[in-house]
């Protein structure tokens, strides 16, 4: 069973009585436990795309179906509940809490979002910070960690609730290349140990390289069918 | 719940000169309402405390009409012996009266055998009065405080009079007066006493035995002007005056009218007036500290949720509930408004401690030395507390709303 399943999935947002088609009728599935990666130029709806796998927004046509659930009957308050209980998120600008620490930064979601008992909450945490090779700079803040550390926090933290599905739009674009390699391969290596889907999103043609199934994504359009190794192009 | 409050601490401390600026502003209110609410408490009680232990008493009770006709002080007003009976049984059975003392009262003539000129005289039961009037007798002057009031042949006279007329202690004067029926009649009084003059009524009144008072107006019987109440409990004012009411409605006149009225100090006094002023400048002061409030902590609070919109969108996007996210704008509001209230409080208390240390005094009318002695109660205290802290919320729920409903694609494209 598919964990994403597209079906002519279409998004137009619309600017006064101008309709701006971002996703035209787009097709595809995503597998639990791969490694996915959309392409396009800028403009080209990959944000778009993701934030709908997220639900942070909404198709206006066709279904989106994520883990099962379609994505369109949510409502703001389910969706982020949802979006708690099976979605974990890398920003591009690492979007890390500036007042928290990495530990807390990493144990934020499991306080504010899950409610796990402050036990459990530690050895989650602490294990998290071992597998991203955080433990010894746990007591950090994020203006006291370079790009890679905190995007390594933001990768544990985005797996700290045992999410299913990592979205990840451009994680990398704010990195040197050899950090972002890094954390491409930090990224795999969690997908390994934990089963969870990534699904990221870049242009940096290296990076895309690392996906196991890539989307090309231009003007909106995906081309039918998806399977493993391959690069679908429209 | 610990751990929003925590984070919201946090986020209050990220931003330490605006958050302590805040604060100030909300101390700084806070001690300024509560320093004035002391002291001008302090001076209210005190010249309350002036009027109705010295010269008004809590309650009067007066044959109806007496009071508008106040000034000619008519004897054709006086209470009879009957009603004066109902009224003192009347005043047994209220539990919150702790004493009263009747009063014949009327104008004479008062002359020192080589000047006269008009009093206003107070026919007294002198233990009655002194208990009903607690500060009567500190208004008399020095050497004359110990002892009884006065005794039958005696006079207390006011000051201005006494200066005016040169009139000193042990002097014979005589009033004369004019009864009921139009019969002159006079009497020799010593001076006991010269009671110092109070801004207000009772400035010009001078005292006699009530027992003297009746032989002068040769009123046989126990007829009385007016009855000074005191009260256990002057907080309850409002009621006893109504309890008093309904206990004297059964007494009426020819017409089947109410014979009686109840006053309280507040009807008799042009003080009461100044007294509301005071309650009005303490609730302007208290309108200041809730704009005061409500104006920092809003203005503080609108600048955080947008400095910190892409956090906003974050915590959203990970699954943070918009009611989890109003939850902690709003604690930080709170924060704001209990940590302002708790230091505000601290500082106003030790203030207060200082001026009671310090006992500032000041002139009142004839007095030197009423001192001032600023308290404030805890209900005080707890009642401005919850204000400022209901208020800061109430300021930071608009900002919480906006941040909790954010659209988090919005909140984390912002630049």
């Amino acid at each position: 069973m598919s964990l994403v399943r597209a079906e002519n999935l279409t998004k137009t947002y619309r600017f006064g009585d101008i309709a701006v088609p971002a996703i035209k009728g787009v097709d595809f599935s995503i597998d639990p436990a791969s490694f996915v990666c959309f392409v396009g130029p800028s403009g080209s709806g990959k944000s778009t795309l993701l934030n709908m796998i997220g639900c942070l927004d909404q198709p206006t046509g066709g279904t989106l179906k994520v883990l099962g659930t379609d994505i369109a009957t949510l409502d703001r308050r389910a969706a982020a509940r949802f979006r708690g209980e099976n979605i974990g998120f890398v920003f591009q600008d690492f979007n890390l809490i500036p007042v928290l620490t990495a530990y807390e930064n990493i144990e934020y979601p499991l306080i504010m979002v899950q409610e796990w008992p402050a036990k459990k909450r530690r050895q989650q945490v602490l294990r998290l910070l071992a597998a991203v090779g955080m433990a010894d700079q746990a007591n950090k803040r994020p203006d006291q960690m370079s790009g890679g550390q905190k995007q390594r926090v933001a990768v544990a933290r985005a797996l700290v609730s045992n999410a299913k599905l990592v979205l990840a739009d451009e994680p990398t674009a704010n990195l040197d290349h050899d950090t972002a390699y890094r954390i491409i391969e930090l990224m795999r290596k969690m997908r390994d140990e934990f089963g969870t889907t990534f699904v990221f999103s870049t242009h940096d043609p290296k990076i895309m390289g690392e996906a196991e199934l890539t989307f090309v994504l231009e003007d909106g359009r995906i081309p039918d069918g998806a399977g493993k190794g391959e690069t679908h192009h429209v | 719940m610990s751990n929003v409050l925590k984070i919201a601490a946090r986020n209050l401390l990220r931003y330490q000169r605006r958050t302590l600026l805040t604060s100030l502003l909300i101390v700084i209110g806070m001690v300024a309402v509560l320093l004035f609410m002391s002291v001008s408490g302090s001076f209210k009680a005190i010249m309350i405390g002036q009027f109705t232990d010295s010269v008004l008493g809590h309650l009067e009770v007066h044959r109806k009409g007496y009071v508008a006709a106040i000034d000619a002080l008519p004897l054709n007003l006086n209470m009879s012996p009957q009603a004066a009976v109902k009224v003192e049984e009347a005043l047994k059975q209220i539990g919150d009266v702790e004493t009263w003392s009747p009063r014949l009262k009327f104008g004479a003539m008062f002359s020192t055998f080589v000047e006269t000129t008009s009093i206003r005289i107070n026919g007294i039961d002198p233990q009655r009065e002194a208990a009903a009037l607690p500060l009567l007798s500190g208004r008399l002057g020095a050497g004359q405080k110990s002892g009884p009031l006065l005794a039958k042949g005696e006079i207390i006279v006011p000051a201005l009079l006494a200066s005016g007329m040169k009139v000193k202690l042990g002097d014979t004067v005589v009033l004369v007066t004019t009864n009921r029926d139009g019969s002159v009649n006079g009497k020799n009084f010593t001076v006991r006493g010269i009671m110092e003059g109070l801004s207000g009524p009772g400035g010009r009144d001078g005292y006699v035995h009530i027992d003297d008072a009746r032989e002068l107006l040769r009123i046989p019987d126990a007829e009385v002007s007016e009855y000074v109440i005191r009260l256990k409990d002057m907080t309850h004012l409002n009621a006893v005056a109504k309890q008093l009411k309904q206990a004297l409605e059964g007494l009426s006149n020819t017409e089947g009218k109410p014979l009686l009225e109840v006053h309280t100090w507040a009807d008799l006094s042009p003080f009461a007036n100044i007294a509301r002023m005071i309650d009005v400048l303490t609730l302007f002061i208290k309108i200041m500290l809730v704009a005061i409030v409500l104006v920092s902590v809003m203005n503080v609070m609108i600048m955080a949720v947008y400095e910190r919109i892409r956090e906003i969108g974050t915590i959203s996007a990970i699954g943070t509930s918009p009611g989890k996210i109003l939850s902690l704008f709003l604690c930080e509001g709170l924060m704001l408004g209990v940590a302002g209230t708790l230091v505000g409080s601290v500082i106003s208390m030790i203030v207060i401690y200082a001026l009671n240390i310090w006992k500032i005094s000041f002139v009142f009318g004839q007095q030197q030395t009423v001192v001032l002695s600023p308290s404030l109660g805890l209900g005080q205290v707890v009642a401005i507390a919850g204000t400022v802290i209901v208020v800061a919320a109430l300021a930071s729920l608009q900002p919480a709303w906006k941040a909790s409903r954010m659209d988090p694609i919005t909140a984390l494209r912002h630049v």
